[in-house]
């Protein structure tokens, strides 16, 4: 640490050299894994402090909500982390049933929980093997890649796209799954549990992997909840806190799963706790598949709750019937009013508690959108988390982090 | 004993009186406003009584009512007490004129960024923050873009001219 280590270089006085180094990383840097730049005073290797600057991709998100239908805003949320879009979009599409006050079918939220799981797998397995190559082991990475490929081929049987979704819809999905779309996830169901096995044997009890990331970027419990730490980081430092658990949403009360939590909140503690919580989302994926198959006859083909005002018609009905061709033109147009209220609505993202504050004044769009960010918020912490550690060690506690530029700039 | 909404809103009458007002449950969560001088003594409060312990800072944003004479922003504060699982909302109104309320920083280290997302896009002056400069935009920006002043084109307004999808 710092405060044992000894300058060995002394400046004469009034010197205009410094004792430190000032090194510039990114904007766009390749281990910087998104557009954000830190100035960094080093002293040797180790770094003694550093300015964070963000906001090369802000996008105005929050600005241009204001102008959107509800049905129009799901998009922008795809961009917020891109790694998992699917559970932004069902945050978004559960504050809107939220503040219209529309329940959902238990069949349509357990094929939202799969589509969720499936995000925060993949989400996980990024930044994993992401710690990985910044460690020096790109095999990992290129080899799991493969098994996510998996989990966006579900996705684009579900909506048509792999990364920014727009899955979904307020009140449930925009189709029902297809055979195909049931037959690839029992093809990942059956081929993931060996990968993601394999995975942890390459890096868990790697003695390379440890020694990089054992003690490096670590915070505790009390300074990461200070900080507002959610999600694998806060679980890595010890503290047992999910939004899927203290406030269930999508019927997540159903399930049996374990909430995996860290000590130290280093590097290698998030590791684990993700590649935990990737298992644990597998087993939740096998549960909730499990209750899809047990729904018989005309439940078993539910999936969207009836809501006429948000829930666009089926195209045949458009052109045949009245009403449907009303409200299609009506929820096209942006022409629903929504009730006035305020209301504050979290999932469990990939990187932590992603909130949705909402305050509508009775118009047809948000008067004001308010996305809580996670990484947004706990990427402050980074330089007191680096602080007096080795430059390379800077690198991977960044990529351990999980920060997501698109989410951490709106 | 379990905190409830009823609970939190008696200790904060208790302690605060008439300088806390507006209690309101929306959607299952306790909502009420502080005077804008007591924000920080209200967040203090529910930090450190022993029932209350809201330690956690969920969110903080602002939210402007360009009609609302004297009261144009609204910061609004998220808290969430961890150990009985309970969140609250509070807000002070504040006017566009003299924006200034007390910064949460120094109790939340989470509220440095948050405080400076919200005086880049609404301009509100956090008193004693350790570095207010904008965190988004850029520094040579001049307007507060998230105010109601500065609007997006409406998509939905009502005015459309017809002749623009060939029903003139």
């Amino acid at each position: 640490m710092l405060t044992q280590h000894q300058h060995n270089i002394q400046l004469p006085e009034g010197s205009i050299e410094k004792q430190t180094t000032t090194l510039n990383v990114g904007p766009t840097h390749p281990a910087t894994h998104g557009v954000f730049q830190n100035i960094m005073e080093l002293d040797g290797e180790r770094v003694v402090s550093t300015e964070q600057t963000v906001g090369y991709i802000h996008r105005a998100f929050e600005k241009l909500a204001e102008r959107r239908p509800l049905y129009q805003v799901t998009p922008i949320t795809d961009r917020l982390n891109y790694c998992s879009s699917p559970i932004n979009n069902m945050g978004w599409h559960l504050t809107c049933e939220k503040l219209l006050g529309v329940t959902t079918p238990k069949r349509v939220d357990y094929l939202r929980v799969i589509i969720m799981e499936l995000a925060r797998i993949s989400d996980h397995l990024i930044c994993n093997s992401i710690v990985g190559v910044d460690t020096g082991a790109y095999t990992g990475f290129l080899y799991v890649m493969q098994y996510r490929e998996l989990i966006y081929e579900i996705y684009e049987e579900v909506c048509g796209s792999r990364l920014t979704t727009n899955i979904g819809r307020i009140g449930g999905f925009e189709r029902n799954f297809s055979n195909t779309a049931f037959t690839k996830l029992e093809k990942f169901l059956k081929e993931y549990p060996k990968v993601l096995r394999e995975f942890e044997n390459l890096f868990a009890r790697n003695r390379i992997f440890m020694e990089r990331t054992i003690g490096g970027g670590a915070i505790s419990a009390e300074r990461a909840l200070n900080y507002g730490f959610t999600g694998p980081n806060l679980r890595a430092a010890g503290v047992d806190y999910d939004v899927r658990v203290h406030s269930p949403y999508s019927s997540y009360e159903d399930f049996n799963f374990n909430i995996p939590v860290g000590k130290t909140g280093d590097n290698y503690d998030r590791f684990l706790v993700r590649n935990s919580e990737m298992w644990e989302s597998l087993s939740i994926i096998e549960q909730a598949y499990q209750k899809i198959q047990s729904f018989k006859g005309a439940e078993a083909e539910v999936y969207h709750a009836d809501v006429p005002e948000y829930y666009l018609p089926k195209k045949e009905d458009v052109y045949t019937k009245m009403e449907a061709l009303i409200w299609h033109f009506k929820i096209i147009m942006g022409e629903v009013d929504m009730p006035k209220g305020e209301v504050y609505q979290a999932v469990e993202g990939g990187n932590g508690e992603l909130g949705y504050y909402l305050i509508s004044d009775g118009g047809r769009t948000p008067f004001r959108l308010h996305f809580r960010r996670p990484c947004f918020i706990y990427y402050q912490a980074y330089p007191e988390l680096i602080k007096g550690g080795m430059l390379s060690d800077a690198i991977v506690t960044m990529s351990s982090l999980n920060l997501i530029a698109g989410e951490l700039d709106a | 004993m379990a905190l409830t909404n009823e609970l939190i809103q008696q200790k904060l009458q208790e302690k605060f009186g008439d300088q806390v007002y507006g209690f309101e449950e929306s959607y299952g969560m306790l909502s009420f406003e502080a005077h804008k001088d007591m924000n920080l003594k209200v967040m203090q409060f529910l930090y450190d009584d022993a029932t209350l312990q809201f330690r956690f800072m969920t969110d903080l944003c602002a939210v402007n009512y360009p009609d609302d004479a004297g009261r144009e922003l609204a910061v609004v504060y998220h808290l969430h007490n961890l150990s009985e699982n309970i969140r609250l909302r509070f807000k002070v109104f504040i006017s566009v004129a003299e924006p200034d309320v007390f910064t949460a920083s120094q109790l939340f280290a989470a509220a440095n960024w948050m405080e400076r997302e919200t005086y880049d896009f609404f301009g509100v002056n956090f008193v004693g923050h350790p570095n207010l400069k904008r965190i988004l935009n850029v520094d040579e920006m001049d307007y507060f873009p998230l105010r109601k002043e500065y609007p997006l084109e409406d998509q939905t307004r009502i005015d459309k001219d017809d002749e623009m999808f060939g029903r003139g």
